[in-house]
């Protein structure tokens, strides 16, 4: 019991002292415009956080992303368009920052491997479809086998 | 001495394992009965071991045996049972050990319930399967073991990540394991066909069960973590396109292709060598998944080895075991016939559209997940592949797909008309545009792609419910005998269409979620009151409170719609005592398939707190959906063609020898 109280203790300490992650975007830093505050979301979104794992700089607690995401907002204050925001952020900290990497040569197979994969697929299919179709006509009954053939069909009409 | 009798109980599995490998293998060449036989009873005896090492595991944390170096570090004598139990996966090597049971409990099922299998092929399957396991057997002994001791034993552990401390990490990885590892069963089918060099219906027919089995568990394991990762971390979102979530999700495209295909290839013979290209690729992919995951290779929150030894040996594994696969495939491709015809509109036409798109949209999360990693060690150059890429080419391909879906089951074998698919499928496309043309109205501005969506939804629901009312004769025949008939439809048919029916769930869930959700961030002090969506909140204030292992505040919330007081939310922000580690537990109330979601911030220095609450409409169907894919998936594996192995094969032979008179 001792050591549960000294370990209440040392949370009791913890939790005065121990800064609680902020969640994301603060009240604080929210634009008073709300179409200028939706773009700066957006923007943000498309915006890596460099101190984080695989998060964008809106989802972020860092404070490093709250920097970013309070320097969006002061250049669209200024009347800098969307392309010129991401332009300056990626002018500051290089391509890494965009979730979304831009077309360039160094990114081309990312881009193309699904067309490639898509398209490459569908053509082998279309090829081998009309393999088959020859090959099926390859398959047409000799004249005998269609004689034969004939007898069985009709041999069995009498039949019935 | 349970930590060692554990330890010698892996050494004793591998050692078996070893023999399982090598001994059926000779014996299917020679013949050799005796040989062959061995294989099962191996199987078994390995299963028995691992689950007495995996026992033994569990013991040392459920007594808090701080000597073990694993226990020490990741359990703590205050937590809770449950996490007792379930922190033995919640590491690395734990992870990797349940990892390995579940692959020899797969085994041992082969083992035990393959008694209708050719003895050749069920020897080598379980060969294979004996591979895999020595390989992760080796891994674990070499790299990861879990039996390390410490001495002096420490008094007290450092707990586990406080994030895992909760009841989805007893049911996550479990499931996800399941699926993934359940796809070596295909894998280990499709190698051992490759060595017998042969392949028929038959094989499809024991694959199909299996392929199900791990589809099944893979579409709940996704969807539980999908669900974790919402309600754990605090932000609200469903899906992150972390790395470690594509990892899981590329089996899972991957093996819905094969589930599909394996199905041409049951009923008609047709696609055999993709089918097999397919069931080596999906297990590939979980593979690779567990190399991602487990190395380190990536940054995230689940990678919790750093130990590039260990990186080093799981991709010798991968490389051993998919460039092994991949080489046998190219070796014996020609000895495999291409059987079945059928034309372009044909169920099996549909089915390679199916597989088409699954496999392009597998191979773009691939591209996505790998190209940083790749282009960092080619160029040294640094991008990011992040939501907004997999949105914009992941999304595009799953449109068509999603559209096709209602006309795959109801579009005949061999030679489907088209036409007459589309006339009985108007009353579903009927629909489906009323709901779009309702959305645009009655949600003024919403996005074009929302009614889209929506309406995409609605068509899979309505499509899937046209397919099983044909299949009763509606329309053809009196109510009574429709009955009659509804009752007696194959569970593979009612399988299909709760399957495509719940992913229509799901695609409605996500497509409201994301269109119409709302989020409000702000600074509340005690009394003041806040609006979301429909509600309004009222912050009552801060409270202390303390659990077993961890402090916390919460912060209560009394929710009102028009002034009627009708719930509370309780949201916290916790402490974990051992790590020091904070984390937020977000208040969620349910009402009906919507959620209202409240975080909690940063306290501000004049006495508020900062508040986000989210309004996300009908967010749960997103799981409800992933829920009822699996229940599909469950109502198939319990066809009567797959219980019962013998008539059917009878009867598919027949049909065969009926072809080539």
């Amino acid at each position: 019991m001792k050591r549960l109280a000294k370990l209440m203790a040392v949370a009791k300490i913890c939790l005065l002292s121990l800064a609680l992650p902020a969640l994301a975007v603060t009240p604080d830093e929210v634009l008073d415009d709300p179409v200028l505050e939706e773009r700066a979301r957006e923007i943000s979104a498309g915006l890596r956080c460099l101190v984080c794992q695989n998060q964008s700089i809106d989802d972020s607690d860092a404070a490093l992303a709250k920097d970013l995401r309070v320097l969006v907002r002061q250049r669209l204050v200024e009347g800098d368009s969307d392309q010129e925001v991401v332009g300056y952020i990626v002018s500051r900290y290089g391509e890494f920052v965009l979730l979304k990497p831009r077309f360039s040569a160094q990114t081309l197979l990312l881009w193309a491997v699904p067309v490639i994969v898509l398209c490459g697929g569908l053509a082998y299919l279309i090829i081998n479809a009309g393999k088959n179709r020859r090959s099926r006509t390859g398959m047409l009954l000799s004249q005998q086998e269609q004689a034969d053939l004939e007898k069985v069909l009709s041999s069995r009409d009498h039949d019935s | 001495m349970i930590v060692e009798l554990g330890h010698y109980a892996l050494v004793m599995a591998l050692a078996i394992s070893l023999l399982q490998s090598v001994l059926p293998v000779i014996g299917a060449r020679r013949p050799d009965a005796a040989l062959m036989e061995m294989a099962p009873a191996a199987a078994i005896a390995s299963f028995i071991f691992v689950l007495l090492a995996f026992a033994a595991l569990t013991v040392s944390y459920v007594t808090s045996d701080f000597s073990v170096q694993n226990v020490w570090e990741n359990s703590h004598s205050l937590k809770p049972l449950i996490y007792k139990f379930s922190g033995v996966w919640g590491n690395h090597e734990g992870s990797m050990l349940l990892w390995i049971l579940i692959l020899v409990f797969f085994s041992a099922l082969v083992a035990l319930f393959g008694g209708n299998l050719p003895f050749s092929l069920k020897a080598n399957v379980l060969a294979v399967q004996a591979w895999i396991t020595a390989a992760f057997l080796f891994f674990v002994l070499l790299t990861s073991n879990p039996f390390q001791r410490l001495n002096p034993a420490p008094i007290e552990g450092r707990d586990l990540n406080p994030i895992l401390q909760d009841i989805g990490l007893a049911i996550h990885p479990p499931l996800l394991y399941l699926g993934y590892v359940g796809f070596s069963i295909c894998f280990s089918f499709a190698v051992a066909a490759l060595i017998e060099g042969r392949i028929d219906a038959a094989w499809a027919r024991w694959v199909r069960p299996w392929t199900l089995a791990a589809w099944t568990a893979l579409t709940a394991g996704i969807a539980m973590g999908s669900y974790w990762a919402y309600y754990e971390l605090g932000w609200g979102g469903w899906w992150f396109w972390d790395p470690v979530e594509n990892a899981s999700f590329m089996p899972w495209l991957a093996g819905t292709a094969l589930l599909h295909s394996a199905l041409v290839m049951e009923k008609r013979e047709a696609l055999k060598i993709w089918t097999v290209l397919l069931a080596i690729m999906t297990f590939s992919l979980s593979l690779l998944g567990t190399f991602l995951v487990r190395s380190g290779v990536l940054t995230s929150v689940h990678a919790f080895a750093t130990d590039p030894l260990r990186g080093v040996f799981i991709l010798g594994i991968l490389v051993l075991f998919i460039g092994g696969a991949f080489s046998l495939f190219a070796l014996r491709v020609q000895t495999l016939s291409q059987g079945g015809l059928f034309a372009p509109i044909s169920r099996e036409g549909a089915l390679v559209f199916n597989n088409l798109f699954l496999t392009t949209a597998t191979a773009t999360v691939l591209v996505g997940t790998l190209y940083p990693l790749l282009l960092e060690a080619v160029t040294g150059a640094k991008i990011s592949v992040g939501p907004p890429f997999f949105n914009l080419t992941f999304g595009p391909l799953m449109i068509p797909l999603l559209l096709a879906v209602p006309f795959g089951p109801l579009l005949a074998w061999k030679r489907g008309d088209l036409w007459a698919v589309c006339q009985r499928l108007y009353f579903a496309a009927g629909l489906a545009l009323l709901t779009a043309l309702a959305v645009t109205y009655f949600a003024t501005g919403a996005p074009v792609l929302a009614a889209l969506g929506i309406a995409i939804g609605i068509w899979l629901i309505a499509g899937a419910i046209t397919d099983i009312a044909l299949r009763s004769g509606a329309g053809r025949v009196a109510v009574p005998i429709m009955w009659q008939r509804f009752k007696g439809l194959p569970r593979s048919a009612f399988g299909s269409a709760l399957a495509h029916l719940g992913l229509g769930i799901s695609v409605i869930g996500i497509v409201t979620v994301t269109a119409f959700s709302t989020e409000e961030v702000t600074t509340l002090k005690p009394g003041e009151t806040m609006v979301s969506g429909p509600f309004a909140l009222q912050f009552e204030g801060l409270k202390p409170n303390t659990g077993p292992n961890y402090t916390e505040l919460q912060g209560r919330f009394i929710v009102s719609r028009d002034g009627n007081r009708f719930a509370t939310i309780t949201s916290a922000k916790r402490i974990y005592t051992a790590r020091r580690m904070p984390t937020t537990e977000a208040g969620i109330l349910t009402l009906g398939p919507s959620q209202l979601y409240v975080a909690l911030g940063d306290e501000t220095p004049d006495g508020g707190t900062v508040v986000r609450v989210w309004w996300k409409p009908w967010v749960t169907f997103i799981w409800i959906g992933a829920v009822i894919m699996s229940l599909g998936g469950i109502t198939s594996l319990f066809d009567r063609r797959l219980r019962i192995g013998a008539p059917a094969t009878r009867k598919a032979t027949a049909v065969s020898a009926g072809q080539e008179t």
